[in-house]
């Protein structure tokens, strides 16, 4: 049984290693890739693009208190509402 | 205020800019996807190597589209983080849930899938081959539905209640987001993705003959080609309709705006060309057109599938007019009156928050009781003025136009090079017809991001139909990080392009000129 799963899996990395290995055009396209996943996920969202609510909150109930305020009591938003 | 409308509006152009970026490359990976599945599938059953050529030069096209536009969707997801914090707070357990499923299926089907498509040529068997390029179709169309799905749910919130303890929706019925405008728009989508790539294969198809290369390949993957396109084409056209009727169900502002229509009638008539005249408003006595040619009756047809339906305009709904199909005037809910109910649903919420922290059980109840009947217009408390509650109408109506005529457009389109593909010499001859069908590959790509500017622009001012307005879900960020990374995507997704179109074109040239009536081609 081990053996028949071994056997798959070579034939998996096999697919993959080839595959990777005789790409023409391919090559170009994954420095492509890897450069964009490099600034999207290192770059963009580190630097850029941090997730508000989890950065600043440590639990959901101060995430939902801080949204209760900035939807009901944040007079810089909305100035006529009362407070 | 200031700041924050500079804010909300920079977002707002951050994200259309990326939207508008990552359709570029998704529509032709639905839709080139199922045109390279079904040329394999002919292969298989035909045996002929020059069907092998051509699935594997369109392969090389799809491959090349995919990598350059994968991910580029995760872009949209960091804006909400950031950009949109109240939003994704107030709507994550229902957005949330689509996207999650999305991004499992897309990282699992189309990794798997994908990489046997590419790499497994001569490593699996044929048929094993075939159903991983039907998988990579399926993935990329399933992938789509949740986000669709998602994204029809802005536009007509269903399937939730709201918390006011966790300040949220909470989804209590995950089946009623698949309502008659998710169906319509994902399947408007899709399909709309065939078409595109119809017309890129023929567009292509055509250069190819131009330089009088492969011409059995290139008439081969022209009558291909067009017929999905076609298909594509006239589902997409269908499915539109039944998008018409949901917009006039449930946005009706939305359709008023698609037609700059201010003062409803019934047989009411649809512009098929004209200018709207930007000095008209709501509540003057402008006129709504500088310039129209109207074909009558064609409103009322396209809303309500019925030539003598009112069809209200914006001064209608803003006054809460309307007439039912027995043509009786009835009352709807006017603007100002949602504008009030808005705002004692705000009350209410800060009234149950007061109830909450007092411990008051029977406060609490009360509260919520009067939360649940106001929440409807929950949005609306936002407002000062009715001006703030209508879209914006010239950008709608002109993207409606340039949709429609560019669709008619591409009907002709279809019919045509369908004609042309199976008379040989007649294409051949007539180099004008070849040069228009590569002149026209990026009006598909004007046409489908028009359709998009509709649904979107047409939602404003809300990010959630009714519940929220771009000025609510917008986070407290400083604009000028906005704008910095505005410009930095423009850079990048513009850099993205030309890397797609360069290796694109490089490719076409070089494929092209080998032999595609064997297999050797590869």
């Amino acid at each position: 049984m081990s053996g028949y799963f071994s056997s798959h899996l070579r034939k998996i990395w096999l697919l993959y290693y080839d595959g990777f290995r005789e790409m023409t055009v391919g090559k170009t396209l994954w420095a492509i890739i890897l450069v964009k996943l490099f600034l999207f996920f290192v770059i963009i969202k580190f630097l850029f693009f941090p997730n508000i609510l989890s950065r600043d909150f440590d639990n959901d109930r101060d995430r939902a208190d801080h949204v209760r305020h900035e939807l009901l009591d944040n007079p810089k938003r909305f100035p006529s509402h009362k407070i | 205020m200031n700041d924050l409308m500079t804010v909300v509006d920079w977002s707002r152009w951050q994200f259309a800019l990326t939207a508008i970026y990552h359709w570029l490359f998704v529509p032709l990976t639905l839709g080139l996807s199922l045109i390279v599945a079904v040329m394999e599938s002919i292969y298989l059953k035909t045996k002929s190597e020059k069907w092998l050529a051509a699935t594997k030069f369109w392969m090389t096209l799809f491959g090349i589209n995919f990598a350059i536009g994968v991910a580029t969707g995760l872009i949209l997801e960091f804006e909400f983080g950031t950009n949109w914090s109240n939003y994704s707070w107030f709507v994550g357990d229902i957005f949330g849930a689509p996207l999650a499923i999305e991004g499992l299926v897309a990282f699992f089907m189309e990794a798997t899938f994908v990489a046997v498509m590419f790499f497994g040529w001569g490593k699996v068997s044929p048929r094993f081959h075939l159903a991983s390029t039907w998988l990579t179709w399926l993935g990329a169309s399933i992938s789509a539905l949740w986000i669709l799905v998602a994204n029809a749910w802005m536009q007509y919130p269903v399937g939730m209640v709201f918390d006011p303890a966790q300040m949220r929706n909470v989804m209590d019925d995950f089946w009623a987001l698949f309502s008659g405008i998710a169906v319509n728009k994902y399947m408007h989508a899709v399909f709309s993705g065939w078409a595109l790539s119809g017309v890129f294969v023929i567009g292509v198809s055509c250069w190819i003959l131009y330089k009088k290369r492969n011409i059995p390949f290139a008439l081969r993957s022209i009558k291909v080609g067009g017929w999905i396109g076609l298909a594509g084409l006239l589902l997409t056209m269908w499915t539109g309709d039944g998008s018409a009727v949901e917009v006039t169900k449930h946005q009706p502002m939305k359709l008023a705006a698609m037609e700059g229509l201010y003062h409803g009638s019934v047989s009411q008539g649809i512009v098929a060309a004209g200018i709207v005249n930007p000095d008209k408003t709501w509540d003057n006595d402008e006129d709504e057109y500088i310039f129209d040619i109207e074909i009558p009756y064609g409103l009322s047809i396209l809303a309500k599938h019925d030539p003598y339906a009112f069809v209200p305009g914006i001064a209608d709904i803003v006054n809460g007019i309307d007439i039912n199909e027995n043509g009786d005037t009835v009352n709807t809910v006017s603007y100002a009156e949602r504008i009030r109910l808005g705002k004692l649903s705000h009350e209410a919420l800060r009234a149950y928050d007061i109830a909450r922290a007092s411990h008051d059980e029977k406060g609490m109840e009360k509260a919520a009781a009067d939360l649940k009947t106001y929440y409807p217009y929950f949005g609306y408390g936002y407002f000062e003025s009715v001006d703030e509650a209508i879209p914006p109408v010239a950008v709608t109506f002109y993207a409606f136009r340039v949709m429609v005529i560019l669709g008619s457009y591409f009907l002709l389109f279809f019919i045509v090079a369908l004609f042309a593909a199976y008379r040989t010499d007649w294409l051949q001859r007539h180099k004008w017809l070849q040069w228009a069908a590569v002149i026209s590959i990026p009006f598909m790509w004007l046409c489908s991001e028009a359709g998009w500017m509709v649904a979107e622009v047409g939602r404003q001012p809300w990010t959630v139909q009714d519940l929220l307005p771009t000025k609510a879900a917008i986070s407290e960020i400083s604009s000028a990080s906005v704008i910095t990374t505005f410009w930095m995507f423009a850079v990048i997704f513009t850099v993205l392009l030309v890397a797609e179109v360069s290796i694109m074109l490089k490719q076409i040239n070089k494929n092209s000129q080998k032999n595609l009536e064997t297999d050797n081609a590869h």
